[in-house]
């Protein structure tokens, strides 16, 4: 009688010890897998840091504020590369947010059913596109377009306004800063309105039906129910497209006219970090040049950093309004 | 039974074809873009008499210089040569390749190429960005019955370090001095003009799609897509437009004979047919190599290219080395490369 009752608290027991040896394993393998991430990040960082400690020494904090780029005097300054990045990158979220989130809530709010497959579809294919493709199609088609129509007429009507009209004046060769910023808009709008749109999704239809039942038009349900719900992750996803067009190379190469002066004006070239370093590191031929390049690679992390900080600090300030 | 025998002619086949490549060396090289055509078409033509191997990675003359201190490979390959000093100090030998030039083009609707005329001055003010139209007096003078129009000179130039770019900026600096003051030379400079273009191919697409653009490529790449290019005028003053004549005029004038391991840039070369931007690419060995049966056989492939690849350089739109050089070369090889 009692035989198979303690044989059955045995092989619980074996099972107990078996388990918590799997979850043992399983919480081993997932730390693993989380601290991969940050053991990657540190390395690239540090390693990045140290490669580029002689431009760091040699320069010091003139560095960042330098304009200078000599490889035959051997001076070198990042200020032109971290101002193009920065600048390119912002002009590419203020055309890209307004379009996404046009994009996410058709899908998600006024599409009909029918359409809403092949759009979805289509803005992941986008997504795959290579970025050399788009630099092509940025050089090859937009740039002669701009060039020809859009940027003499901004130069001509926007460029004797005072302040605002600086960003606009130039000579209209259809490549620069601007030019950039527009390539690399359409290439992180597959990625943000995707996201945008997943998180759209995720709003109970319970919410949106009472508001609809209380008289609601869909603009008001939009931005009381659908955007408060979901704030963190629309912005959350916005910087995932502002990551992409920080870091990319290929497509702005292409298109920003690699050349290493301090404009305010978008029309002109300027030169971006992660070009300089596609264009220059082949041929970097002293240990400084070489070291500049591989510190530029630090500041991009640098830059990358504090804007996701920023980010971080407005969704707690946002988080804490609500609260109250 | 028929799939079991095709199964074992596989193996066989296989089989053969590692014997092979492990009977023939493969030299391994690296270095300059500018060569890699040329070296290419050789080392297929190569392959297919001596059934040797050439791997040969443009990777850019820094690149390739960085490889043969690094002994990574058999020979390293650089458009710029090194100085003796430098030489020196590693072991290292050099001697030429291939022939090549820098020639300007421009983006000027009725104009054929070959029919504008610079001169090396005034390509320096132009890339200074102190020549900005293209009315310009100076221009205007030696471009007589030219429709020179009055728009805005847009300057291109590589935004990669580039071989080529040596050379244009190398010309630049002999003919200007307030160039070689204020910009000087190297495989990349401080342009004070203009937008960059990664490679002969972005050079080449920034100039067609910007109006009025100027910009500077290698002589094949120019010929090849049929680029409108400039005549520069050379050192006893006649305007000479790139070609394969004028190349090789260019480096039959340049004083190799005096030079010391080949250091000679042959940009602003005397001869009166020469076109002034010729260039020259320089292989760069180790003259006591660890490996000696590797680098036996890297000089016994440049032997064959000089002897058997002319044809292919000059189809490619290179130019082979005058005779005398070659000689010149064989007596350096047998004085430095003694293994």
């Amino acid at each position: 009688m009692s035989t198979p009752a303690s044989m059955t608290a045995m092989s619980s027991d074996l099972r107990a010890a078996s388990d918590a040896k799997h979850d043992r394993l399983f919480r081993w393998a997932v730390t693993a897998a989380g601290l991969f991430v940050l053991v990657t990040l540190l390395a690239a960082g540090l390693s990045m840091f140290w490669g580029g400690r002689e431009a760091f020494q040699t320069f010091g904090f003139g560095f960042l504020t330098s304009t200078e780029w000599d490889p035959v005097q051997q001076k070198f300054g990042a200020l032109v590369p971290i101002y193009g990045t920065v600048v390119t990158a912002m002009i590419a979220l203020i055309i890209a947010v307004p379009v996404s989130f046009g994009i996410a809530l058709f899908l998600t709010e006024v599409s009909p059913p029918w359409l809403r497959t092949p759009i979805g579809a289509a803005i992941e294919l986008l997504a795959g596109i290579p970025s050399i493709i788009y630099g092509m199609w940025g050089l090859f088609v937009l740039v002669p377009y701009l060039g020809e129509y859009v940027f003499p007429w901004l130069d001509e009507n926007i460029g004797p306004w005072p302040v605002i009209g600086a960003l606009f004046r130039g000579p209209p060769l259809g490549i620069g800063m601007f030019t950039a910023g527009l390539v690399l808009a359409i290439m992180v709008i597959p990625f943000i309105s995707s996201v945008m749109r997943e998180v759209f999704l995720t709003v109970p239809n319970r919410l949106k039906e009472s508001a609809y039942a209380l008289g609601s038009t869909t603009t008001e349900v939009v931005w009381n129910i659908v955007l408060p719900y979901t704030r963190s992750a629309v912005i959350g996803g916005i910087f995932l497209g502002l990551g992409r067009a920080l870091g990319e190379t290929m497509a702005v190469t292409f298109v920003l006219g690699n050349a290493h002066f301090l404009t305010t004006s978008l029309l002109e070239p300027g030169n971006s970090i992660a070009a300089t370093i596609a264009n220059e590191f082949t041929e970097a031929d002293s240990p400084l040049y070489l070291s500049s390049l591989i510190a530029l690679g630090f500041l991009l992390f640098v830059v990358t950093f504090i804007v996701l900080s920023i980010a971080k600090f407005m969704l707690m300030g946002l988080k804490r309004r609500e609260g109250k | 039974m028929t799939k079991s025998l095709k199964l074992s002619l596989a193996a066989l086949a296989l089989a053969a074809g590692f014997a092979a490549t492990a009977q023939a060396a493969d030299i391994t090289g690296a270095g300059a873009t500018f060569v890699y055509p040329a070296l290419s078409k050789w080392s297929a033509d190569y392959n297919k008499v001596t059934g040797n191997q050439v791997n040969y990675q443009s990777i850019g003359s820094g690149g390739g210089i960085a490889q043969i201190k690094a002994k990574t490979v058999d020979f390293g390959s650089s458009d710029a040569p090194l100085k003796p000093e430098e030489l020196a100090k590693f072991g290292l030998g050099q001697f030429p390749s291939v022939i090549g030039g820098v020639v300007p083009i421009v983006n000027l609707p009725g104009i054929a190429p070959g029919k504008i005329r610079f001169t090396g001055p005034i390509l320096a003010d132009i890339f200074m960005g102190k020549i900005a139209k293209w009315n310009d007096p100076a221009l205007v003078a030696i471009n007589p019955g030219l429709p020179l129009p009055d728009s805005r000179i847009t300057v291109v130039h590589r935004s990669d370090g580039s071989g080529t770019t040596f050379n244009w900026v190398n010309y630049l600096s002999k003919v200007s001095p307030e160039w070689k003051t204020k910009v000087g030379e190297g495989t990349s400079v401080k342009w004070p003009a203009g937008v960059g273009g990664k490679g002969n191919e972005g050079v080449a697409a920034y100039t067609k799609q910007i109006k009025g653009a100027i910009g500077y490529v290698e002589l094949s790449y120019a010929l090849v897509n049929k680029l409108v290019y400039g005549s520069v005028k050379n050192k006893s003053g006649k305007f000479i437009a790139p070609s394969i004549a004028s190349f090789q005029a260019a480096a039959a004038s340049a004083d190799w004979a005096n030079s010391k391991d080949f250091y000679l840039v042959m940009t602003d070369a005397p001869g009166a047919d020469a076109y002034p931007i010729a260039a020259t690419n320089f292989i760069i060995m180790y003259k006591k190599p660890k490996d000696k049966a590797r680098a036996r056989q890297a000089v016994d492939f440049f032997k064959w290219v000089y002897a058997n690849g002319d044809a292919a350089a000059t189809s490619l739109g290179y130019v082979p080395l005058p005779p005398a050089l070659v000689k010149q070369i064989d007596a350096y090889w047998a004085t430095n490369f003694k293994f």
